[in-house]
């Protein structure tokens, strides 16, 4: 016989709700005393159905015992001999049993208050997790917000890219600017610049050649705590080239170009 | 995991008070609980109890382990003694309108904390139970209907009823463990 086909079968189920007929049954038994395992899975299913008819009891019945318990002793004694032992067992019982039930409301009503306290450190860890969850959440939102802009610009077939070189004093850095012409903004994409060092900001400059005119299009504040270090400035010039200075902080009106970092020429095409 | 008493059952039948105490303090509260989902009345509920738990003292000798568990035997007086009291005049003109699956609505109804089990943790799981594991369960364990009877009022096929069944069962016990 195949022990986990038996199980699975549903027999044994059936066997406890006493629904197989009584043959049937009689082969059950004689299988679960050959079988732990069969005997284990009836004792679950048996633990099982009494834990819910348990739950479907309006209460325990203790109380009811001694009135059975009574009925039983009448049934079986004559009233007459039994009278006096019988009253005085009633009121110990009486008793015992008040003390019981006292006891046992005494025990429930404690773990109430402890579980109602738990419960409510429960919900003050909850809502503050909720507030900061809020937060992150926020955040999240600004910053998809933000990066779909920037999307939206890289993918308008009308923005001009520049890729900016670096030169001397930087050889390694580099720079990108996208120049949105018809609304005369310019998308700087400094990540790969160095740090500025303190007191120092970068300057960006719109160039025209021959002659080389220089204007200045603005700073890059802020640029350590910039995350994304995408910078937005206006550019309302007909520019050839662009450039980035480190300059003082505040800017320069020229720019010094000993400290020129990145530079690019817009390509015609 | 609680074994059947056999020593404790054996005493019984030795007319043993002590074993019989012992006996309703393991056996009460869920036959209480059987008798009261075919009954739907806790007053009549008690009144059927006490007959069960005499019967149970008076014929304790009958009970024979070849035949089935001392669960299963309780469970058959019990049964009986709540459906012949469902079938009397009596409890015909005071009942009108029972809900089918009752043993889901007492135990989502309960308040009561002094019981042997987690009543309050059942609660919260019970309506996991798809609604006709509610059905297949009651008319099987509580109403006591027989495969073909279940069969023939469930609308499902014979052969299907008792692996339904068991999955059924298998879900009960998940909710009731964790």
């Amino acid at each position: 016989m195949n022990l986990n086909e038996y199980i699975s079968s549903g027999i044994l189920e059936l066997y406890v709700y006493g629904a197989l007929p009584e043959q049937e049954s009689i082969a059950v038994t004689t299988e679960l005393k050959k079988h732990p395992e069969i005997l284990k899975e009836v004792e679950e299913i048996e633990n099982a159905l009494s834990q819910l008819s348990t739950a479907a009891a309006p209460y325990n019945p203790e109380a009811l015992l001694f009135s059975i318990q009574q009925k039983i002793t009448n049934k079986t004694n004559t009233a007459t001999v039994r009278e006096h032992p019988a009253s005085q067992k009633k009121n110990n019982l009486v008793l015992y049993i008040s003390w019981a039930a006292s006891i046992a409301l005494l025990i429930g009503l404690i773990s109430v208050i402890n579980q109602r306290n738990k419960l409510r450190e429960n919900i003050n860890a909850v809502s503050a997790n909720n507030v900061q969850l809020e937060e992150q959440i926020d955040d999240a939102q600004n910053n998809a917000k933000k990066t779909k802009e920037l999307l939206n610009v890289f993918r308008n077939k009308d923005i001009i890219s520049v890729p900016l070189a670096g030169q001397d004093v930087a050889p390694t850095a580099y720079a990108a600017i996208h120049w949105d012409e018809k609304n005369k903004q310019v998308y700087v994409d400094a990540k790969d610049l160095p740090k500025p060092p303190q007191g120092k900001e970068y300057q960006v400059w719109s160039l025209t050649l021959e002659p080389l005119t220089p204007t200045s299009i603005g700073l890059l504040s802020n640029f350590n705590e910039d995350e994304n270090k995408i910078f937005i400035l206006e550019n309302p010039n007909s520019s050839q080239a662009f450039g980035i200075t480190l300059e003082p902080k505040g800017g320069s009106k020229t720019p010094t170009m000993e400290q020129l970092y990145t530079l690019g020429v817009i390509k015609n095409s | 995991m609680q074994e059947q008493p056999d020593g404790l059952i054996a005493e019984l039948q030795a007319k043993n008070p002590k074993a019989f105490e012992r006996i309703y303090e393991r056996y009460s509260e869920s036959t209480f609980g059987i008798i009261n989902s075919i009954i739907h009345d806790k007053h009549l509920a008690e009144e059927i109890l006490q007959d069960v738990f005499i019967k149970i003292w008076n014929n304790a000798e009958k009970y024979n382990s070849s035949k089935g568990r001392f669960f299963t035997w309780i469970l058959n007086i019990a049964r009986n003694a709540a459906i012949d009291k469902t079938r009397s005049k009596a409890y015909k003109n005071k009942q009108k309108n029972l809900t089918t699956e009752y043993f889901v609505d007492i135990i989502e109804e309960k308040t009561s904390l002094s019981s042997k089990v987690d009543a309050i943790g059942i609660k919260k799981y019970i309506n996991v139970l798809k609604p006709y594991c509610k059905k297949i369960i009651n008319l099987l364990y509580f109403q006591g209907f027989t495969q073909a009877e279940a069969s023939e009022e469930l609308d499902m096929p014979l052969g299907t009823i008792k692996t339904r069944n068991r999955n059924c069962m298998n879900k009960l016990r998940e909710i009731l463990t964790s």
